[in-house]
């Protein structure tokens, strides 16, 4: 025990010894999401997602079982690997977050004004964030695979390129002011790349996250909410096209890349 | 009442690894929310770990263990198809109970 200690004094104080040096392998975030890759908390999520798919609940008090998320009624598996895509019964481009609210709405009675109108991670929208977890959690593993031929999903793309390089708010940020170049980084934290395909598929494959820092598990869409946050711009209505255009964008961009969902972070 | 925990119990070579995930928000008592009013406290101060009947682990938690607590351990016997039981016991007098099959 007392060895252990003793290791542990000598490794605090390398630690301080050497504030400077950092190299960008010491601020990879990677040997402590590996060493979290069994615990993810983001299970307790995916828990509670299972659960609600199978819940009779709303007005309708019916279940998500018949819930067709792009690969037919019910099915769960890989889903979200495909998505965003465009539902001809809906006429729309449509996310996972989007997708889910419209089900809740037709087979539930849910109103979607509820969850558009909502807080992140309260009442119906937590609901449906823990959803997610649900379902992403079945594509892990899964390389993406979202098909952009229609017309409506171009349209969608080139939307959300236009939007990823539009620079606006108090400090004239585009997305890729932070995300258009290598090596680049706030504070510790790495910042891909996005105008390359594997710095797309580093965003795209490891959201939906559990954050460690503050215990809470975000959506994709809860995800891009924070970056306009941060650009110190308006704040996007949720599961909005301009939204839905960037991750048309994104994911398209990863397409082949595997999906490490849900994802964990510092 | 308390959200479910995830158990994995795997048992190799006579040695068994436990691995458990709780849900529970462990407030320190020391944070204060948006109107400045002190969050209350409310966290796991024990855990119990039996493989069958028999304890094999018992732990006092406090404040300082992170929210959604994540514990692995392993225990020498166990045997797959036993029985595994976490139980968590807070500081609020709530508690949960799950169980799990050896593998």
């Amino acid at each position: 025990m007392k060895r252990k200690l003793m290791a542990a004094a000598i490794g605090v104080t390398a630690a301080f010894a050497a504030p400077l040096a950092f190299t960008s392998e010491e601020l990879n975030f990677d040997a402590y999401r590996q060493m979290l890759a069994d615990g993810n908390p983001a299970e307790l999520f995916e828990m509670e997602g299972e659960e609600l798919w199978v819940t009779a609940r709303g007005p309708k008090n019916a279940t998500l079982e018949q819930c067709d998320l792009g690969l037919g009624p019910g099915v769960v598996e890989g889903a979200a690997a495909q998505l965003p895509r465009y539902f001809a019964d809906t006429g729309k481009v449509q996310d996972l977050e989007s997708r889910l609210m419209h089900c809740m709405e037709t087979l539930q009675g849910i109103p979607s004004g509820e969850i558009i109108g909502g807080k992140f991670r309260q009442g119906e929208r937590g609901k449906l964030a823990s959803l997610v977890a649900y379902v992403v959690t079945h594509s892990k593993g899964k390389p993406i695979a979202v098909d952009v031929s229609h017309p409506k999903m171009q349209d969608m793309y080139a939307m959300g390129e236009k939007v990823f390089f539009y620079r606006t708010g108090a400090m004239d940020f585009s997305c890729a002011s932070c995300h258009g170049e290598d090596g680049k980084r706030i504070r510790a934290t790495h910042l891909p790349n996005i105008t390359t395909n594997k710095g797309a598929a580093e965003g795209w494959t490891s959201w939906p996250a559990y954050r460690v820092s503050n215990s809470q598990f975000w959506t994709f869409q809860h995800r891009l909410w924070d970056c306009f946050r941060q650009q110190r711009t308006a704040e996007p209505v949720f599961a909005s096209d301009v939204t839905i255009a960037l991750s048309v964008f994104l994911a398209a961009k990863s397409n082949g890349y595997e999906a490490q969902w849900p994802g964990v972070k510092r | 009442m308390a959200s479910p925990m995830r158990i994995r119990a795997a048992s190799k070579d006579g040695v068994t690894e436990v691995r458990v995930l709780m849900s529970h928000p462990m407030e320190t008592g020391q944070r204060k929310n948006a109107a400045g009013e002190v969050i209350p406290a409310h966290f796991i101060t024990e855990l119990t770990a039996k493989h069958n009947d028999k304890v094999v682990l018992s732990a006092e938690f406090g404040p300082s263990v992170s929210t959604n607590p994540y514990l692995a351990f392993k225990f020498n016997g166990g045997a797959k198809g036993d029985k595994m039981v976490v139980t968590w016991v807070d500081n609020k007098g709530e508690s949960r109970t799950d169980e799990v099959q050896i593998s």
